[in-house]
């Protein structure tokens, strides 16, 4: 059955062009198409990890050739299938997710024009996310990885009319395509090195032809690392991600929360080795994680609008996933982009709920007492919150984050301050998760609820709800108990982690003292926006505030720095000076010749004059000289 | 009686002068002509003087050429001359102006 | 004689349409198609009998016909084509866009359609004899026969600057050509003083000795033509102007082959014969090529024309085949084929949009367009797929091109491999302008807009498949070209050591 790898990506494309052709005609049918197509990607992705755990493949890999892409002087990138369990977990949430979020969208898009354009676009885009996390050779996740940005960037824009979201769409693309041309350099690197982009071989080759901390794989691993910042919305190429909820919601809720912005940290992982060896890269990218997570927590919580706290909760959390990977705790970071993949899908997905229910108001502030109108929508978006804000002990994304906490201080590649940045990023979490919550769903009702959710609504929000809550359960902390599915499963694939023994036996304590954290921070966070409810709080207009509701002004710091500059420069020379010299060496021409035809006045003594003058002077020239 | 060189082709050089600064002057194509034939002349005596120094009746051959072609000059010349009165109702060069660049 | 018969075929159907063309259009049109196509349907045969040529060629004989008559025996000038794997390539492309460029001006053109048919058709049997032609004088002829019918098609059926653009156009290419004819003189004297056999035979002058600094300069009188044709920074400010005043079908041409033959001129004359003046030269060249990528990105973005800004693109993408020739590397060079291949297809895909819409609104400013999506969802949907392959989107053709040279760069230098890259984000943002300010945004202009007839869409499915096709599976045209590149690096001199990885230091 494993032979039936290629249909997983394959389905969605053939329904991708199907709909590119013929969708104007389809209907409602396009809908349909683009659902099954995923679905059925969906069920064939569970049918072949069944058959992948219960009888693994030889080394515990899958692979499947399809054609050699091209070949010059053995420098070979094929189009070629690679299964493995970290492909298999990225296709599972991928299809899974994917199949829901497309059940959901044909309730969401009802009635849109472009109908089967966006299922189109969706379709194309599960097929590129497919390649990226199947491919077997970095060229063909390079693929895959500028294939998913322009699904992206078709889809921020896909309300096309509208002048900002073109501008949201082109800044996503562009910011993402920064960090690309990184990590394409790094591939060149990479085949300079190796004559090869095969994953596998590299990672084989790796200590063979690098020793730890060489220059080249310091330089290789950055770069790659550069290109997972860019995609994943880490500092400093964050800023496109708030801007890229211009999208629609389901949109957001896929691409932007629950599988493309983890391109990075699936790229990370693939090439886990590169990082193990350059340890200053990787300490980088835990560093990296643990800033992001308290700057875009501190942003999320002075947004307003509800698309962009979850933007920038999304930032947030993928920091998590980074400070894991940095710490060497790359199975952590995984089990973490799995849950959260649950849990943020959710909350866009009841996010978008709640935004047609509200006539396509996106400010928190306007809504209010949604609570009794929605009650679905309220439960499974409640679920979400409080795994994303990870409440104790019943929620999936408690066992993910605090995995993370306790590895980010027991790693010997961790330290303090790692830890303090995550701790404080669980209280900020709380806050903002909740204040959201609060805001939105409790309060008084300011307006009539205008769409009703249905069953292509509840059905997904439901699955995924129950998914937030229970998923942490497959990997429990250790102190509770030997049960853990997602470290066995990817060990092969993964290093491990090494932990500082005398570590351990303060788990528990870190446990509790988070838990109590967050329980506090969702407390406060009761006691301003519930109990003392008011329309406007004076806190929320400080200067800081501001600047935290600005993403930390780094929008205003690139465009000073970068862009003005670059359309001032196109600007001033947009006729190109060069063809100013050669338009010079025409002028200079036409200049002599006015010049010259002041002589030839038709004054016949003039010319017999200049004869005169010209022998005189030829004969003297002669005499003389 | 005895003329040196120099004085003869002195007289020759102010002649060819004199009929130089007569095409250049005047303005009247008649007088123009005529300057052109001092200015012939003023050659024809420096061969003349050329071939009284050298022993040698070249210098007169050359005079005789140059009567002819002198005479073939007026000819053609002055029925050019006609012939632009003609066309302007003018001897005067300051108003033939044709080959002015526009 | 093949060879000789594709140019025949082509110079007598363009006399015979422009005769027809006095007095019926419509016959002119398709005595113009016929011609085209017989020649590919000759082509296609040829392939079809010569399995051979696309799998596995180079291994047994590097020429594949080698067609020889005396032409002027006196001098030493012969007739003399011969075909190899990157004449193939050339020649199949060069086929391919006559095809489109006589379609894609079946209906723009209204006055004196024969004699445009006839230059049409000139211009691409001028283009086809660069393309095989192995004598030099030959080739110069060529190159000249190209300048004169692209200089009427600029200058009769242009738009409104056509006379400065077809002069500009003219005084560009005449000039430095005669550098390329003065070192071309050189050569055959000096091959000649040197053997006592005066010849213009490729064949011959490749392996000459000559002195280096003599070398050095013959060399530098062919670089300038074709870098000026290609054209390379600072010498590309007559594209844009030729461009823009083009009609499609010029532009096509322009675009899709007449820059392709300074890139071919580049890998079959000066790299070959100059090895080493070549080598001495290539700092300055990358310097060259990595300028006109960033400067012509620039300039791209500054635009406001359509068909301006992807002319300047194209200067931008020419930058690409400077460095990947002046890099001596195979990788690079497989890229450089590449790329003229692909950016053949892409740009003139491109002008044939830019000329719809025109055609369509009656201006190029793209300020006056917008929110054509709305009325035009299949042109829309089209442009996005070339605006993907000027951006260099993996899949597509255009990606493998620049890939292949930038990586065969990187292993020469990685300074210039570095700063090329970055031209990518460029290429990025002048590419999306194409689709922001004509295909999304607010609506500047009231006409009813009509998507793509049945013709246009046979165009844009005929340049979709070859786009997709080569992005993914480029191995043909590596495997047809890969023996001419090798022996061309080969000749180079540099050794690439590549298969094997380095040992642990």
């Amino acid at each position: 059955m494993l032979n039936l790898l290629w249909l997983i990506p394959t389905l969605p494309l053939i329904s991708f062009l199907i709909l590119a052709f013929f969708g104007k005609k389809m209907g409602k049918f396009s809908g349909a198409l683009g659902v099954i197509s995923v679905g059925l990607s969906a069920l064939i992705t569970l049918i072949i990890g069944v058959e992948f755990l219960s009888s693994p493949p030889i080394g515990g890999v899958y692979e499947q050739t399809l054609w050699t892409w091209f070949d010059i002087n053995g420098f070979a990138p094929e189009i070629s299938l690679y299964l493995d369990p970290l492909g298999l977990i990225f296709t599972f949430v991928i299809t899974f997710v994917g199949f829901l979020i497309h059940w959901y969208s044909t309730e969401y898009m009802d009635g849109d024009e472009g109908y089967s354009r966006f299922f189109a676009y969706m379709n194309l885009f599960v097929f590129s996310m497919l390649m990226l996390v199947l491919g077997n050779n970095l060229l063909l996740i390079y693929f895959g990885w500028e294939a998913v940005g322009l699904c992206s960037y078709l889809l921020i824009g896909f309300w096309y009319k509208e002048p900002y979201n073109n501008y949201a769409a082109r800044k996503a693309f562009l910011i993402t395509r920064v960090g690309d041309t990184a990590m394409l350099i790094g591939l060149f690197l990479l085949v300079k090195d190796f004559g090869t982009l095969n994953v596998q071989q590299i990672l084989i080759q790796a200590p063979e032809v690098w020793s730890v901390g060489d220059s080249n794989v310091f330089w290789a691993s950055l770069l790659l690392l550069a290109g997972a910042v860019g995609k994943s919305a880490q500092l400093p190429l964050q800023t496109w991600l708030p801007d890229a909820m211009a999208g629609p919601t389901p949109v957001c809720a896929l691409i932007h929360a629950a599988t493309m912005v983890t391109a990075g940290v699936f790229l990370i992982a693939r090439m886990n080795v590169l990082f193990e060896m350059a340890p200053v890269v990787q300490h980088l990218v835990a560093i990296i994680g643990a800033l992001t997570l308290i700057v875009a927590g501190l942003s999320a919580f002075a947004q307003n609008d509800i698309k962009k706290v979850l933007a920038y909760s999304t930032i947030s959390q993928i920091g998590y996933m980074f400070l894991a990977l940095g710490v060497g705790a790359w199975s952590a970071g995984i089990f973490h982009f799995m849950t959260h993949a649950f849990f943020k899908a959710l909350l866009f997905l009841g996010a978008g709920a709640v935004i047609l229910a509200m006539h396509h108001e996106q400010d928190m502030y306007k809504m209010g007492g949604l609570r009794k109108k929605i009650p679905v929508v309220y439960w499974t978006f409640l679920f979400g919150s409080a795994a994303l804000a990870a409440i104790p002990i019943v929620t999936a994304g408690f066992y993910s984050k605090d995995k993370i906490l306790f590895l980010s201080l027991a790693s010997t590649k961790g330290n303090i301050w790692l830890w303090i940045a995550g701790f404080v990023g669980a209280f900020i979490t709380a806050l903002y998760t909740f204040r959201m919550v609060f805001i939105t769903f409790f309060g008084k009702a300011k307006m009539d609820v205008e769409h009703r959710p249905k069953m292509s609504f509840k059905i997904p929000l439901i699955i995924l709800g129950i998914l937030s809550l229970i998923a942490g359960f497959i990997e429990l902390p250790d102190v509770w108990g030997d049960f853990t599915l997602i470290s066995d499963f990817l060990g092969g694939t993964l290093p491990v982690i090494n932990i500082i023994p005398e570590m351990e036996r303060w788990e528990i304590l870190l446990q509790v003292i988070t838990g109590v954290v967050v329980l506090i921070g969702v407390y406060i966070t009761w006691q301003i926006y519930v109990k003392k409810r008011k329309e406007s709080y004076a806190f929320e207009q400080s200067g800081l505030f501001n600047f935290f509701f600005k993403g930390w002004e780094f929008d205003w710091l690139y465009n000073t720095l970068v862009v003005a500059p670059a359309v001032w420069l196109s600007r001033i020379d947009q006729h190109d000076f060069i063809d100013r010299i050669y338009g010079g060496i025409g002028h200079l021409n036409l200049g002599l010749n006015k010049v010259f035809s002041r002589t030839q006045n038709g004054y016949l003594k003039i010319y017999l004059g200049g004869i005169a003058v010209g022998m005189i002077v030829a004969l003297t020239i002669v005499l003389f000289l | 009686m005895d003329i040196s060189v120099d004085t003869g082709l002195l007289l020759a050089g102010i002649l060819f002068l004199l009929g130089l600064f007569g095409v250049l002057m005047r303005r009247n194509l008649i007088f123009m002509l005529l300057s052109v034939e001092i200015m012939m002349n003023a050659a024809a005596l420096a061969f003349v003087v050329g071939g009284a120094k050298w022993k040698n009746v070249d210098g007169q051959v050359m005079v005789l050429f140059i009567l002819a072609v002198a005479a073939a000059e007026v000819a053609v010349g002055l029925a050019l001359v006609i012939q632009m009165y003609k066309q302007f109702k003018t001897v005067d060069v300051k108003k033939m102006r044709k080959l002015k660049d526009e | 004689m093949m060879l000789a018969e594709l140019i025949i075929i082509l110079m007598l159907g363009g006399v015979i349409a422009w005769l027809a063309g006095k007095w019926s259009t419509v016959v002119s049109k398709w005595i113009a198609l016929i011609a085209v196509l017989i020649d590919s349907i000759i082509f296609i045969l040829f392939l079809a009998q010569h399995p051979e040529v696309l799998n596995q060629l180079g291994d047994k004989e590097d020429w594949l016909i080698d067609f020889h008559r005396d032409w002027i025996p006196q001098i030493g000038a012969s007739f003399h084509l011969a075909l190899d794997g990157l004449s193939l390539i050339m020649v199949a492309l060069t086929l391919f866009l006559g095809v489109v460029a006589v379609l894609a001006s079946w209906k723009e053109i209204k006055s004196r359609v024969g004699f445009h048919y006839f230059n049409i058709l000139w211009l691409l049997a001028g283009i086809l004899g660069v393309f095989l032609a192995m004598d030099l004088l030959l080739f110069y002829f060529f190159w000249e026969i190209m300048l004169i019918p692209m200089f009427f098609l600029l200058g009769i059926w242009g738009y409104e600057r056509r006379k400065e653009a077809s002069l500009k156009f003219f005084l560009f290419t005449q000039i430095s050509g005669l550098f390329m004819l003065i070192a071309i003189l050189g050569l055959y004297f000096v091959h000649g003083l040197n053997t006592g056999e005066y010849t213009f035979n490729y064949f011959a002058l490749l392996d000459i000795s000559i002195s280096k600094q003599l070398g050095f300069w013959f060399m530098c009188g062919f670089l300038i033509a074709f870098l000026v044709k290609l054209p390379a920074f600072p010498f590309h400010s007559w594209l844009p102007d030729a461009h823009t005043h083009s009609p499609t079908a010029g532009s096509v041409i322009l675009a899709g082959l007449m820059l392709k033959t300074a890139a071919y001129g580049l890998l079959r004359f000066v790299v070959p014969i100059f090895p080493e003046a070549s080598q001495t030269i290539a700092p300055l060249m990358m310097l060259l090529g990595v300028a006109g990528i960033l400067y012509g990105a620039k300039l791209t973005y500054a635009q406001d024309d359509f068909k301006r800004l992807i002319a300047f693109s194209s200067v931008s993408h020419m930058g690409f085949i400077v460095i990947g020739i002046f890099s001596f590397n195979v990788l690079a060079y497989q890229g450089t084929v590449m790329q003229m291949v692909a950016h053949g297809i892409s740009t003139s895909a491109l002008f044939v949009i830019a000329g719809a819409i025109k055609n369509r609104i009656g201006t190029r400013d793209m300020d006056k367009m917008g929110r054509f999506w709305e009325q035009m969802p299949g042109m829309g949907g089209i442009t996005v797929v070339f605006v993907m392959a000027s951006l260099g989107l993996p899949g597509l053709a255009n990606f493998i091109a620049e890939f292949l040279v930038l990586v065969g760069v990187f292993q020469v230098s990685i300074l210039w491999s570095v700063l090329a890259t970055t031209g990518l984000i460029a290429s990025m943002i002048y590419s999306l302008v194409i689709l922001q300010k004509i295909f999304y945004g607010e609506s500047h202009s009231k006409h009813k807009l009509k998507d793509f007839s049945i013709r246009e869409y046979l165009i844009m499915t005929c340049f979709i498949v070859a786009i997709f096709w080569l992005g993914l599976f480029p191995q043909k045209v590596i495997t047809t070209v890969k023996p001419v590149i090798q022996k061309i690096e080969q000749q180079a001199q540099i050794k690439f050591d590549y298969v094997e990885p380095k040992t642990k230091r």
